[in-house]
């Protein structure tokens, strides 16, 4: 991939990986270069491994081969909570069966500052309230998890990973279950992150997303790097339809990308 | 969209800054209320009881009579203690399981360990002479036994999620020793063995001594110290696993860890009291409803609230009636009258 290798602030090379049991391949000698303070948009259809190469990157699964580097060391090398300081997550739907307050479960962010056992103090308080603020949404603080909205919800996971305050935030879906409203809050916050320097990468089926605010795609199919780089080279009717198995056609409107399906 | 967006927000009203600082104080308030409430009824526990005459032995009287002096240091004591260990030991199980589990109807009695014990103990009356020691060690032997076979069933099942596996195998576990309880009564010699296994089934703290005490109380006192000192990890263990993971946790380790001390704890009361019912899954509701989810809060709560709960029980099992009630039946009666009554004010939440 041609994305200023030197400025990898997360890089993949040639990684493979295969559940054990089952013989086929998730994914295939994927290499991937993701430049600090971008935002970089996995695509392709259901199934293509995007949800495995994100739990690659998160260090729950290990690649069968190829290596994985984290801020210019590898990622095996890092210690749960050092790792946890640098690379945060933000899961598609996060279902919590219990009444939490925003800002506790907020707080559940700082958890990689703590020392085994500790308890979040005020300075921590001080950061998730920090957090909260910077999605908006400082006047729920109080509020009990299971009384916010869907948009909210996804708004306060947002929250609670950058109390983490990573330099990586990877983000499953993030716009997924949104209506048009909320989905626009996310991006909108999303921008923003990334404009303060945080470097996220997102997973989505969905190529306007990306059109919407990435700087980079990466078009996965089976397993395997159809196209990376620059969104104007990868989202192309071309390869988009080919990726798909649909035609695909993409239009300019006011200088942003547009994708429609017949 | 943005700056409308923005603006809005400049429009709401700022909240005002103490009021997370606030429930914070409320919460430590409430723990401390909860802690003196316990003292208190520990030490009128002593008082209550059938000696000299129903209901009440006055201080006076305590300093007077030796005898009264004898009853008190070595019948009401003990049991007083256990009474109260065996609520916090249930509470804090559940608790801690329901939060692993991430279910809120998970109660001590999951996993196959309840069964497990009743079995233990039913087998041990029947076959091994029923001393106590022995009906208490057979009890926890058979606990761990349900707990292990749920646990290997689990990991070979090939079925759903790992949370959902532990679930079925323990029902699957739990039915299996039920069955072999069932099978045990039914051999029981009616006249002399029936009685002793049904109740010790029921659950009850009658002629517990201060030896019974010292058999449960390392388990507990090990189980309850892990508990609270992992009480924060609870909240994190609660997420699904990639996010805990994602936080730095490991929670599969954490999780294991918080078990073991837990069903410890559990079989260590319920081989000395039987089942009893309901305490592991009514007070750890009741403690979130006073103090808020958060399981730094909710955990301490969940403890004080059950050894209150246990204590009150066991204090109207023995003095209500000239024969004792089982507390069993006791715990059951008020706890699943207090569980009607949350769900029916389910509603009436103050919200913010």
């Amino acid at each position: 991939m041609n994305l200023t290798p030197s400025s990898g602030i997360l890089s993949v090379s040639g990684l493979s990986f295969r559940y054990n049991g089952t013989g086929q391949a998730v994914l295939r000698d994927l290499s991937l270069e993701v430049p600090a303070g971008t935002i970089t948009a996995i695509l392709g259809p259901n199934g293509s491994g995007k949800t495995t190469l994100l739990r690659l990157l998160l260090g729950i699964l290990q690649p069968q081969a190829g290596s994985i580097r984290l801020v210019g060391r590898s990622l095996d090398s890092y210690s749960p909570r050092e790792r946890s300081r640098l690379l945060g997550l933000v899961p598609q739907e996060e279902h919590i069966p219990f009444d939490f307050s925003a800002l506790e479960y907020v707080l559940l962010g700082r958890a990689p500052y703590l020392r085994p056992l500790e308890i979040p103090g005020e300075a921590d308080r001080q950061v998730a309230l920090e957090a909260l603020r910077a999605a908006g949404l400082e006047h729920l603080q109080d509020r009990p998890l299971p009384t916010l909205s869907g948009g909210e919800r996804q708004l306060v996971t947002i929250a609670r990973a950058l109390a983490q305050q990573p330099r990586v935030l990877l983000l499953d879906e993030p716009t997924a279950h949104l209506d048009l409203g909320n989905r626009g809050r996310v991006l909108d916050i999303l921008r923003r992150l990334a404009a303060q320097g945080i470097t996220l990468l997102l997973t989505s089926h969905d190529p306007g997303l990306a059109a919407a605010i990435a700087h980079q795609a990466v078009l996965l199919r089976a397993g395997q790097v159809v196209e990376a780089g620059p969104v104007e080279g990868v989202l192309t009717a071309e390869r988009l339809s080919a990726t798909y198995g649909v035609p695909v056609q993409v239009f300019q409107v006011e200088g942003r990308r547009v994708i429609i399906t017949n | 969209m943005t700056a409308a967006d923005s603006s809005l927000q400049a429009i709401r009203p700022p909240p005002p800054a103490s009021l997370a600082a606030g429930r914070a104080v409320a919460g430590r308030r409430t723990l401390f209320l909860l802690g003196l409430a316990l003292l208190l009824v520990l030490l009128l526990s002593l008082l209550a009881g059938r000696y000299p005459a129903p209901f009440w032995l006055s201080p006076t009287r305590l300093w007077q009579d030796p005898m009264a002096r004898q009853l008190v240091l070595n019948l009401r004591l003990p049991r007083v203690l256990t009474a109260c260990l065996l609520g916090m030991a249930l509470a804090g199980c559940g608790t801690v399981l329901q939060m692993i589990f991430r279910n809120p109807l998970v109660e001590p009695g999951f996993l196959g360990v309840s069964q497990g014990a009743a079995f233990g103990a039913a087998f041990s009356i029947l076959y091994l002479g029923g001393a106590p020691l022995l009906v208490e060690g057979s009890a926890t032997f058979f606990a761990c036994v349900g707990l292990a076979l749920s646990y290997l069933l689990a990991r070979r099942a090939r079925y759903g999620g790992w949370i959902l596996r532990l679930v079925l195998a323990g029902i699957a576990v739990s039915a299996l020793f039920s069955a072999g309880v069932g099978m045990l009564k039914y051999l029981a010699d009616p006249l002399t063995q029936l009685p002793g296994i049904v109740f010790w089934m029921l659950g009850g703290l009658w002629g517990v001594t201060w030896s019974d005490l010292l058999y449960l109380l390392p388990a507990v006192l090990a189980g309850l110290t892990v508990m609270m000192l992992m009480r924060w990890r609870l909240n994190l263990l609660s997420l699904n696993d990639e996010t805990a993971f994602s936080l730095g946790a490991a929670p599969g380790r954490e999780r294991a860890l918080l078990l073991v001390a837990a069903v410890a704890a559990t079989a260590a009361v319920v081989s000395v009291a039987g089942i009893v019912g309901w305490i592991g899954l009514l007070i750890p509701h009741l403690a979130r409803r006073l103090t808020g989810a958060g399981a730094e809060k909710a955990l301490p709560a969940s403890l004080l609230l059950g050894g209150l709960f246990a204590l009150v029980c066991d204090d109207l099992a023995r003095t209500l009636l000239a024969g004792e009630i089982p507390l069993g039946i006791l715990a059951s009666l008020f706890g699943a009258a207090l569980f009607l009554v949350m769900m029916l004010s389910k509603n009436i939440r103050v919200q913010r």
